[in-house]
């Protein structure tokens, strides 16, 4: 059997759909959906890597590049905050982040 | 030397130096003198306003930067924004003592994001503006870091935006795929004679990606939470110019990359538009808390600018660049009334807490009344104008059961921005006013001038300026 584009795609669009799932269906950790997060852009870097390779284009791998670079600033912010987050509950549960109702 | 002023690039290197040179500027002379760091992003943001306004037209980067009319009045918008959004900021922090240097450096980075994200001209410049924006923006909504809703809002705020970077990065994968290419130029010769499947897929995933930005219902989720956690002078910032370069980014998107394919994206956006009239005007009746209010009142704006784009006209972009121009204004003003009312040092944030203002503060009172008639529509206010000229443009482009959702959606809305005027002139006070610290109000007494008499005046400029604007599509 030969790899080909539609094998990439469907991989990248089963990792989109887990990481989407992952953040809304997930009602126990915060860190479950940073890593939900990564997964998503991960999913993306591999449909821009794949289309890159079919069309014999480079201009997808260089944002491939840009999104891995993004992703990690994203996970710094992201662990900042929730680190706050943290210091003023003792507990990083989503079901506490309710405050706020909605 | 005067020439490096005028490279098309020039405001975005103004303040990214500034922006980085200040950093360190601030980590060594520390918190005690941020009002000067302050000061110096105002003179830097005013700096870049006057540049990105004069400044020499013309595309960098092999079509990555597009400095055209339509980024340079954009930009001119945001620098201005940015910069009030400093000012009222800083007020607010030194009243609570809690002064920080990396506040205007912030602002400026945000300010920073959003000029890319006016001039993008490639899905990459797309992406790295909105995500310097929005980390940018992320951190602010958290800034108050011992307030437990600060931190909660900014926590809901990453989630969910990181999300929405997620699904529009998808949907640019997906249109790269299909057409070929990063480019808006060449996307658009590859949907010229309509888009095939996988690229209208592609573009509804960016759609989604941009309306969570814009905060268009059904994608608004975040939008009352952050409100209502943040600090009032950073939400007073994230209502204001943020808004104006998502949409602007939307219309470049929609109307640079995606021309050929504008019948299906048209209808997506009417859509978005209509379903924002219905979450905006219905959500608001039950809110109790004004920051939760303005945000549902700003979902069903947002449904008016995104309405003048899905006309698809050179006047729709005109409508839209006007309303959001006018728009930032009263709603920049509405909130600096907020953070300027204190009772025995509490932010009176609650609709109830307004009863009897009339006698406690008469001229805070009368801004407010002009400022919520004004966001009601309300002639001869300015909201009234604003919605004026994207009514004008979604019936000439055929669009009128969709102008016509937005009247009935502005009549109902009008319910809550009554009350608020019942209970501060009608309703007999809570309690007597303690001291409080509030600040003076006199940005907001500009916005409730703005709105009306001054205008008048502001449309005889704004007018031609966004025509010219919204022409650099060479759209009819």
């Amino acid at each position: 059997m030969i790899i080909g584009l539609a094998h990439y795609l469907a991989v990248a669009a089963v990792l989109f759909t887990i990481g989407v799932f992952g953040i809304f269906v997930n009602r126990k950790n915060v860190i479950v959906i940073l890593m939900s997060i990564e997964l998503i852009l991960l999913a993306v870097n591999i449909n821009l890597v794949a289309f890159s390779r079919h069309l014999n284009e480079v201009s997808g791998q260089i944002l491939a590049m840009f999104v891995l670079t993004v992703a990690a600033a994203e996970a710094a912010v992201g662990l900042a905050i929730l680190v706050t987050f943290f210091r003023n509950r003792g507990d990083i549960a989503v079901d506490d982040a309710s405050v706020m109702k909605g | 030397m005067l020439e490096l002023f005028n490279h098309p690039a020039a405001p975005e290197a103004i303040i990214a130096i500034a922006a980085l040179v200040l950093l360190p500027v601030g980590a060594f002379v520390g918190n005690a003198r941020a009002a000067l760091i302050s000061f110096l992003g105002i003179l830097v943001l005013v700096a870049a306003a006057i540049v990105a306004g004069s400044n020499q037209l013309g595309v960098l980067f092999n079509g990555a930067f597009v400095h055209d009319d339509f980024a340079a009045f954009a930009k001119v918008a945001i620098f201005l924004a940015s910069a009030v959004a400093i000012y009222l900021g800083h007020g607010w922090l030194a009243r609570r003592d809690d002064e920080k240097f990396e506040f205007p450096v912030l602002i400026m980075l945000a300010a920073l994001g959003m000029s890319m994200m006016v001039s993008a001209g490639d899905l990459i410049s797309l992406y790295i503006g909105v995500e310097l924006q929005s980390l940018a923006l992320y951190v602010l909504a958290a800034f108050r870091r011992d307030e437990a809703k600060a931190s909660e809002a900014g926590l809901k705020y990453f989630v969910l935006g990181a999300l929405s970077s997620g699904i529009l990065l998808y949907g640019v994968s997906l249109i790269y795929g299909f057409t070929g290419s990063l480019q808006f130029a060449d996307i658009s010769a590859a949907v010229a004679g309509g888009a095939g499947t996988g690229a209208v897929f592609g573009l509804v995933f960016l759609i989604c990606g941009l309306a969570f930005k814009v905060s268009a219902a059904p994608f608004h989720m975040w939008t009352p939470d952050v409100y209502e956690g943040a600090p009032t002078p950073m939400v007073a910032f994230f209502a204001a110019a943020p808004k104006l370069a998502a949409m602007v980014l939307f219309a470049r998107a929609m109307d640079a990359g995606f021309l050929g394919a504008q019948a299906q994206w048209s209808q997506v956006l009417m859509v978005i538009a209509a379903i924002s009239f219905v979450v905006g005007a219905v959500g608001g009746l039950v809110q109790k808390n004004i920051k939760r209010l303005l945000a549902y009142s700003s979902i069903a704006n947002i449904g008016y600018a995104i309405l003048g784009i899905a006309a698809g006209t050179q006047m729709g972009l005109q409508a839209m660049l006007v309303f959001m121009v006018l728009y930032m204004v009263d709603v920049t003003a509405f909130f600096a009334v907020i953070m300027a009312l204190q009772r025995n040092g509490q932010e009176m944030d609650t609709i109830e807490s307004l009863r009897g203002l009339k006698r406690e503060k008469p001229g805070k009172a009368i801004v407010l009344t002009i400022l919520s008639l004004s966001v009601l529509g309300m002639p001869p206010f300015s909201g009234f104008w604003a919605k004026y000229y994207v009514f004008k443009a979604a019936i000439g482009a055929g669009l009128w059961p969709i102008a016509v959702a937005g009247l009935v959606a502005s009549v109902v809305a009008a319910f809550y921005y009554l009350r608020i005027i019942k209970v501060m002139w009608f309703d007999e006070p809570v309690s007597p006013a303690g001291p409080s610290r509030a600040g003076p109000s006199w940005v907001a007494m500009a916005g409730a001038a703005f709105s009306f008499p001054l205008v008048l005046v502001a449309l005889y400029w704004l007018d031609p300026l966004a025509r010219h604007a919204a022409a650099a599509f060479g759209l009819q």
